[in-house]
């Protein structure tokens, strides 16, 4: 299977550790992938935004870059889903293969035990757009409880949405900070010291929130606890 | 044509408005209190049901059959309301259906009507155009009440006074109900006594109602309202001359297919399996006059736009309020429109064009999270309306500093080569990573720190380490 790793904008440029982490994982499950120089980003933010004439090249360079591929890899939930439901609107086919790195493990691989060992307490935030959009279920955390000494322990009022939303993080910010408080609070009560998510924009607003009020608690995307072993420091 | 709705001219941006909501925390604490049990008391009522996707998607294809061929459904409601002795009237905005109705009651001689509660006289202010002509309206429905003798705004579609908790209900009773009594307490019952006897006097005065109407059947002219308190139907049946103001949304073809719809609305709205007071009616009845005031006011705008249409289907459920999560801590008064909430974010905006400050920042009011969709009986995909919306708004005018941020993104986005570039920029730097951004970007730090660009991007150690096959 010619797999290919779409890192994403963000990962690429401010969570490089995530992009590492899949390709370790995947590695450590017999796969090699490809990283495809030519990617940048899916075009998300610009569509949401409203600003399509500047999301529509993105996405033809996606759909060109990756469509010899049989497995797309995407570590963000809502860049998965703005490729897979979105770009019909702006009139790109999207490559059939593109999945959610938890629904690549569990449904292409088959796989939800990944030998992970991670030795901390953690809680889990399903992100909307795997939740409502992509509709990934259970899959998240069914490969969090296979990790080896993970505490994991459940998030009150996780289905409720952490306040990010891209640009509506700046121009309804009183709204999203009452929202991203509400969620720190509730991620506090957990006593985990790792949250976990699927999509690095949600955690850099929530662990930005959490790191800012000396919260004690570390946010780490699903990839880095499943690409940990027993030969990791952390 | 446009809609307007003259009780909501000169609203703050949404962003403005929801700063002051968020600040108030009796405001944050009743919502917090009144949506969180609604919402989970809709999911248990929902939950009831096996067919819950299958009703969702019936009511969804009738709602779209009968928008697809309004006008015949709407000429066929008026032979029929017309044939059993009704009188139909057309208002192609708020100004003319408050002239119809201003005429109507006028030409009774009464100075006094009682009011079902509704959402479309809220949308055209008939209250206050009543009031300029002389005519008083009193509001009989229980939160409408509240809201109307406390001399402010419905924050809820079905709980109009959701933003007001009981100590707060009991001073607007003692200040500005005459007739309450001395004495009266916060406990729900007393509270629920006081506006009974109220009410009671005003029913068996009034020789005049206005309702609205939550359905309208176009193969038998029956009209249908949904009520909780029973307050509702005494309006309609016991004054002589009944006025009905309905938006021409309100359809439905045939009178079988009230079955889907009242399975789907009690459920999402009070999260009730049934409704307890639903009246129906069928032209005049009996001794009483009966005017039915037909309302555009934007709509056919509406029905006109492919991807925003959809939001014709809306039954007023009230269910995408109860889940937002940004309605849940601006309050609804922020919306600046009798429909707050998700639905209003996408309805507001289309009856009235965005040249006011509220309606044009209402497209932002979301974070996109799906959840009102995902609760919406009648499957109203709001976010993808919302993104429309977003991209009308970058079409039709400028807005300098997105569209030269986005603009620039775009430039770097577009190149694999310009974005290595910036973020070799941005590792070299990082040591210099401020704790506070400058200008627009402030809103984020603020409230939360920014991730330090890694010395290294993703791309650089791929292309470095050979994707880490070499150390
Ligand atoms: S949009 Fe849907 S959920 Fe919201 S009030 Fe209308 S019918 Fe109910």
């Amino acid at each position: 299977m010619r797999i290919a790793l779409f890192v994403t904008c963000v990962n690429d440029t401010l969570y490089p550790g995530t992009g590492r982490a899949v390709v370790r994982l995947l590695r450590r499950l017999g796969h090699e992938v490809d990283f495809p120089a030519a990617q940048t980003c899916c075009g998300q933010m610009h569509f949401n935004t409203g600003y399509r004439a500047d999301a529509a090249p993105l996405a033809r360079r996606f759909a060109d870059t990756f469509d010899d591929y049989e497995a797309v890899v995407v570590p963000s939930g809502s860049c998965a889903a703005m490729i897979r439901d979105w770009y019909p609107t702006l009139g790109v086919e999207p490559p059939t293969g593109v999945y959610e790195l938890s629904e690549f493990l569990v449904d292409v691989l088959g796989v939800t035990d990944v030998g992970a060992y991670f030795p901390h307490t953690v809680t889990y935030h399903p992100t909307c757009h795997s939740l409502r959009m992509l509709k990934v279920g259970d899959r998240p955390l069914r490969l969090l409880r296979a990790v080896r000494g993970i505490d994991l322990v459940e998030l009150p009022g996780a289905e409720e949405c952490c306040g990010f939303g891209g640009t509506f993080a700046l121009k309804n910010a009183d709204v999203s900070a009452a929202m991203g408080a509400d969620k720190v609070a509730a991620v506090r009560r957990t006593g985990a010291e790792v949250l976990c998510a699927a999509d690095n924009s949600c955690l850099a607003h929530i662990g930005g929130a959490l790191t800012r009020r000396r919260a004690g608690v570390r946010a780490l995307h699903l990839a880095e606890i499943l690409a940990a072993t027993e030969g990791d420091a952390r | 044509m446009t809609g307007s709705m003259p009780t909501y001219l000169g609203m703050p941006s949404f962003p403005e408005a929801a700063r002051e909501a968020v600040g108030d925390t009796l405001l944050r604490r009743n919502l917090a209190h009144a949506t969180g049990t609604i919402r989970a008391r809709r999911a248990e009522a929902v939950a009831e049901l096996p067919d819950w996707e299958r009703l969702r998607g019936s009511a969804r294809q009738i709602k779209d059959h009968t928008l697809a061929h309004l006008g015949h459904y709407l000429r066929l409601l008026e032979e029929r309301v017309t044939g059993a002795g009704g009188t139909v009237h057309w208002a192609a905005d708020a100004a003319e259906a408050n002239a119809i109705v201003a005429a109507l009651v006028e030409a009774t001689g009464e100075t006094e009507v009682v009011k079902v509660k509704s959402m479309a006289t809220q949308e055209i202010g008939l209250n206050e155009a009543l009031a300029e002509a002389g005519i008083t309206a009193y509001e009989t429905d229980l939160a409408e009440l509240i809201v109307q003798l406390g001399d402010d705004r419905p924050s809820h579609i079905l709980v109009p006074a959701i933003h007001r908790n009981r100590a707060e209900i009991r001073d607007i009773f003692r200040r500005a109900m005459p007739d309450a009594p001395a004495g009266l307490s916060d406990s729900p019952a007393e509270l629920a006594e006081a506006a009974r006897r109220h009410l009671r006097a005003k029913f068996l005065s009034a020789r005049v109602a206005v309702s609205g109407a939550n359905f309208a059947v176009a193969e038998t002219g029956t009209l249908v309202v949904l009520e909780s308190e029973g307050n509702g139907r005494m309006c309609l049946t016991l004054p002589r001359t009944l006025i009905t103001v309905m938006g021409i949304e309100k359809l439905v073809p045939t009178f079988a297919d009230l079955e889907v719809f009242l399975q789907l609305l009690p459920r999402s709205s009070t999260a009730e399996r049934m409704n307890p007071y639903t009246s129906m009616w069928t032209g005049a009845t009996e001794g009483q006059d009966f005017h039915l005031v037909l309302l555009d006011n934007g709509r056919t705008d509406v029905l006109a736009d492919e991807v925003g249409r959809q939001a014709l289907r809306c039954i007023r459920c009230s269910a995408c309020l109860n889940v937002c999560p940004v309605y849940e801590r601006a309050g609804g008064h922020a919306y600046g429109s009798p429909y707050p909430g998700p639905i209003g974010a996408i309805l507001s905006p289309q009856l009235r064009g965005v040249g006011s400050k509220v309606d044009a920042s209402l497209p932002y009011a979301s974070t996109l999270c799906g959840a009102c969709f995902e609760a919406c009986p009648v499957a109203i995909d709001i976010p993808e309306v919302l993104v429309e919306l977003r991209a009308r708004a970058v079409e039709s005018a400028r807005h300098p500093l997105t569209d030269a941020a986005m603009a620039a993104a775009g430039w770097t986005l577009r190149s694999p080569a310009r974005l290595a570039l910036a973020q070799r920029a941005a590792g070299r730097f990082r040591r210099l990573t401020p704790r506070r951004l400058p200008g627009p970007l402030r809103a984020w730090t603020d409230t939360r720190d920014i991730p330090r660009p890694p010395p290294e991007s993703f791309r650089a150690w791929w292309e470095r380490t050979d994707g880490g096959r070499r150390p």
